[in-house]
């Protein structure tokens, strides 16, 4: 059997023994929460899938195309802030683990935050743009995958900036409570996971699209 | 269409169909209707009369412990079981009289042979599964609960959720004509703008997410929580296949959810995933469903063969034969499931090469379940067997469930396939291997740990007469639809007007009768054994000479499943200390046990989602995003609750527990040969 | 402190390699290079840049018990690959078949 208090019991940043019973007790949940983003894997491997499908002449249906909507300039951007966003919060788990107190870790969330708000932000502004350009999901096969895909990582993403609201919320009441920690870790698994979905999108969606 | 009731209006329900037009076809829906109805008045008023929303609440709702969460699973399933088999009579009687007058309008056959398989899968097979692994496997491993008790209770109130949209279905709107599949074209907007369709998509979208999350709680206890010594390979097979059952159900929610939700968002909002206009790709729904739904009938199975191997062992008191090759062949099942799902759609339009792959891998699927058949036979070799129930079960099993098998295999070569496809061969097929199969084995496997859970075992004589009728009901009914498929016959059809059909269907039909029978009998059998507990009661614990680690302990059992958490030294340990001569060690110490608070979240989303769906259906859109609001609310909420446990003494542990010791060393055991007699109080006595 | 040292130098590591490999896969894009060049390098670059992730963000290793993680991504890739992979071996079939 695996020696209790090795340093390394889950998937992710391990807390290390330090940490005592919060290091423990992260070890069932996070194993929990890795093998749950597993099958959000598959969800997103099948809309990636039907969204390939979609790309030629038949899903295209005479409608406008990526060459039409889409602008690398804002996905360039877009792709600057979520990986941003990953070095923050890894930043954030790291304040974590070597104690160095709850504002640093509540700092390094807060621009977490901003920095996947300002991600949003400009894919709500591209969301509207193609809208307004004819592109809406109603019009083709290739649109309603394109939104499914792009949409629901935008929904993971903005979930992501309400568990990072809760769990300030959370810090205010309760301090880095052994819950908050193995919660810190959790979030960090998840928000380390849409920055890997997001290099499947920007890579199958709108580079290979603009090709 | 309003704002505030959506497309609700008051001529939506089956009773005004019946006053505007009294046919026989909209009588009887109305009088299941009534039914739904009346059972449900009755229900709330029995509760209020003998004051028993106090204990319901405290005992049962808001209970995180495995043992009654998964007693209420079973029970759900046996409920919605009962409205499923109705169905399938009425459907086989329709078709037993049809040349003769039929009395179901085809809208209403259509709604009939939907809700009968969306309840058989979704709200009878998957519940008894995954209720019976919740109540065995933390017990079986050594374990106090799952990993994630309030998930548990969350899961089980979606399921209910989605049970819930079904029955909702029956009294306002109607339910979905598409199969239990819900293929598009047809079940897009513009073929099927009604209700239907969408009763079926959130009831199984909603109950997807709560299976999904069962797999992923047993997934990790099964992983992380075993009793220290229990090493993979000393793991009870029932185990092992609720491992494989929860890893399969992790990967294969996802894809139903997927395409549920995409002809949803093809219904709602105008989307053109599936449509048949602008790159609208039907074809990927049958790809996408199936990729969920052929995994989903090995998820049913799987558990069933875990039962069998449990019971082939006990009840011939020999060590299960071929262990090693029982649980290679169960990931191999587990795995392989995935690679298969295209022989459900051979005739829609692939070339040679695809049907072909294909069905080479639907035949090597096999081979794993062939290799535990003769597993279990070899188990039975020269053992000692006691024809109990579940023995009756698993003798039924082995030669009604091959035939089955066989016929998978015909199904399985293509060019055969485009014969026999959609015909009664296929319903005939599929319901041979999940009565036989998964039935049979969820009905031995409720005998079998029954007394564990309750106390008390399960009268034998009317638990054979069940066992018997089960057996006789599912030849009679589904045999002779081999025949029907092989002269023709097509599925899901409600008239027909060859008459050489008509003495078969006329089988079927009495048949379906001996099934509505045993069904009947299964619940006499629970309530007079109720009402006969005394005199069944086995609280010493062990009442069929078990092998694994649940039967050394009290039954019912209690809270904490285990005073002491046992070090485990071999496979079937409890059987070794048995032969050793020293089961039932007396603690040393003590320790305070701690077990998870009651909580009402599970309660609350299953409240929350059953509006949700409801809304989502009607679209009544400001309570859909109300009550959608209500489950991250509450979820939100739980998060700042700082005292989620609470604490039983170390003395109340070792008082009840001494005191079962003590009884153990009073009582005189009985031999294997006298177990189902009335001496029998959960005690075996050595062999003589 | 070394140790949070390393930590830390490995997360601005992994940043650092991410940003490159976004900006070769971009630039191959933007840039003049034919289509199929173009492809091979956002394939390519992508792949690098989830390895480098999973490695310094998501700490998945070949050590003893980050083993147990492996195999659980390697397994889900697995199916992935047989999901994906069949669905688009099925639908281009179809598509072929009706042209």
């Amino acid at each position: 059997m695996v020696n209790r208090m090795s340093a390394h019991l889950h998937p992710g940043l391990n807390l290390g023994s330090a940490h005592g019973a919060a290091h423990e007790r992260s070890e069932p949940v996070l194993f929990g929460f890795w093998i749950f983003l597993m099958s959000d894997l598959i969800t997103f491997g099948i809309l990636f899938a039907t969204y390939a499908t979609n790309t030629g002449q038949i899903g295209l249906a005479g409608g406008p195309g990526p060459g039409d909507l889409f602008d690398l300039k804002s996905i360039g951007l877009q792709t600057g802030f979520l990986l941003a966003s990953s070095l923050t919060c890894g930043m954030a788990s790291l304040a974590l683990k070597y104690d160095e107190g709850t504002s640093r870790v509540a700092q390094w969330l807060v621009v977490t935050a901003l920095l996947g708000g300002g991600f949003l932000a400009f894919e709500v502004r591209d969301f509207a743009s193609m809208i307004s350009s004819g592109g809406t999901p109603m019009r083709s096969a290739w649109l309603s995958s394109l939104y499914a895909l792009v949409g629901l990582h935008g929904l993971h993403v903005t979930m992501g900036l309400i568990w990072i609201a809760v769990m300030l919320a959370l810090l205010a009441v309760a301090g880095l409570s052994d819950r908050f920690k193995t919660r810190l870790l959790m979030f960090a698994l998840y928000w380390h996971f849409l920055d890997l979905l997001w290099i499947g999108i920007f890579s199958v969606v709108f580079l290979a699209g603009m090709t | 269409m309003s704002p505030w009731f959506g497309r609700l209006n008051w001529g939506s329900t089956p009773f005004s169909d019946a006053i505007a037009n009294p046919d026989t076809s909209n009588l009887v829906a109305a009088g299941a209707a009534a039914l739904v109805v009346g059972g449900t008045l009755f229900t709330l008023y029995f509760l209020t009369r003998r004051h028993l929303w106090g204990r319901l609440w405290h005992d049962w709702l808001t209970t995180a412990d495995h043992k009654k969460i998964g007693v209420m699973y079973v029970v759900l399933a046996l409920v919605m079981m009962a409205r499923a088999v109705i169905e399938g009579v009425v459907m086989r009687g329709q078709q037993a009289v049809v040349l003769h007058g039929d009395f179901l309008s085809a809208e209403h056959f259509g709604e009939l042979f939907s809700t009968h398989g969306t309840i058989m899968i979704f709200f009878v097979a998957m519940p008894l599964v995954i209720g019976l692994i919740n109540i065995v496997v933390p017990l079986q491993i050594g374990t106090r609960d799952v990993a994630f008790p309030v998930m548990n209770q969350v899961s089980l109130g979606l399921t209910t959720a989605g049970a819930a949209l079904v029955m909702v279905s029956l009294v306002i709107g109607r339910f979905s004509t598409g199969g239990w599949t819900a293929y598009p074209p047809y079940t897009e907007a513009v073929f099927n703008p009604g209700v239907g369709p969408d009763y079926w998509i959130w009831a199984v979208v909603i109950s997807g997410f709560g299976s999904m999350l069962s797999g992923i709680n047993f997934a990790v206890t099964i992983y992380k929580l075993r009793a220290p010594g229990m090493s993979y390979m000393r793991m009870p097979l029932f185990t092992w296949t609720a491992l494989c059952t929860a890893i399969m159900l992790i990967y294969a929610m996802p894809p139903v959810t997927v395409s549920s939700l995409m002809l949803a968002l093809d219904r709602n909002l105008g989307f053109h995933f599936f449509t048949n206009d602008l790159g609208g790709n039907m074809m990927n729904y049958a790809n996408i469903f199936w990729m969920f739904g052929h995994p989903e009938v090995y998820i049913l199975v799987l558990p069933a063969y875990g039962v069998w191997s449990e019971v082939a062992s006990t009840f011939t008191a020999k060590t299960l034969y071929g262990y090693t090759s029982l649980v290679i062949a169960t990931m191999a099942i587990a795995v392989i499931s995935f690679t298969v799902w295209l022989h459900h759609f051979f005739t829609m339009g692939q070339g040679n090469s695809v049907n072909i792959a294909f069905g080479i891998a639907t035949m090597i699927i096999a081979v794993p379940t062939g290799v535990k058949v003769y597993d279990w036979m070899a188990t039975l070799w020269r053992g000692r067997i006691r024809m109990t129930v579940p023995m009756v079960y698993l003798t039924g099993f082995f030669i009604l469930f091959v035939i089955g098998g066989l016929s998978g295999m015909v199904l399985a070569n293509p060019t055969i396939d485009y014969q026999v496809h959609n015909t009664l061969f296929l319903v005939a097929h599929f319901h041979n291997v999940l009565i036989p199969g998964v039935l049979f084995g969820m009905l031995a496997g409720i005998h079998y740990w029954f007394p564990k859970v309750f106390g008390f075992r399960l009268d034998e004589r009317l638990g054979l007469w069940t066992a018997g009728l089960w057996i006789g009901g599912f030849c009679l009914t589904f045999l002779p639809l081999y025949v029907l498929g092989l002269l023709g016959m097509p599925r899901r059809m409600p008239s027909f007007s060859d008459p050489a059909y008509a003495p078969w269907a006329l089988i079927a039909g009495f048949g379906a009768l001996i099934l509505l029978s045993a069904m009947i009998m299964l619940f006499v059998t629970l309530w007079v054994s109720a009402r006969h507990r005394d005199r069944l009661a086995v609280p010493l614990g062990d009442p069929w000479d078990g092998r694994s680690l649940e039967w050394a302990i009290p039954a019912p059992v209690p809270e904490w499943n285990f005073a002491v958490i046992p070090r485990v030294a071999a496979r079937e340990a409890f059987a070794v200390e048995k032969a050793r001569g020293d089961p039932y060690p007396r603690p040393r110490v003590y320790q305070d046990i701690t077990l998870p608070k009651n909580t009402a979240l599970g309660a609350i989303i299953c409240m929350a989602a059953t509006l949700t769906g409801f809304a989502l259906v009607w679209h009544i859109w400001w309570l859909a995003a109300l009550s959608l609001a209500l489950i991250p609310g509450a979820l939100i909420v739980r998060a700042f609750v700082r005292e989620t446990g609470r604490v039983i003494p170390a003395a109340e542990v070792a008082h009840a527990h001494e005191a079962w010791l003590d009884a153990i060393v009073r009582a005189t055991g009985v031999t294997r040969d006298d177990e189902t007699g009335s001496a029998n109080r959960g005690l075996a006595a050595p062999d003589g | 402190m070394s140790e949070a040292r390393r930590e830390r130098r490995n997360y601005l590591l992994g940043t650092g390699l991410s940003i490159l490999l976004s900006l070769l896969a971009f630039g191959s894009v933007i840039g003049p290079f034919g289509k199929t060049i173009a492809l091979w390098v956002i394939s390519v670059s992508a792949v690098v840049q989830i390895l480098v992730q999973l490695r310094f963000f998501l700490h998945i290793g070949l050590g003893r018990q980050k083993r147990e993680d492996l195999l659980l991504i390697l397994f889900s890739l697995l199916l992935l690959c047989i999901m994906v992979g069949g669905t688009l071996w099925i639908l281009t079939n179809l598509a072929q078949r009706m042209t």
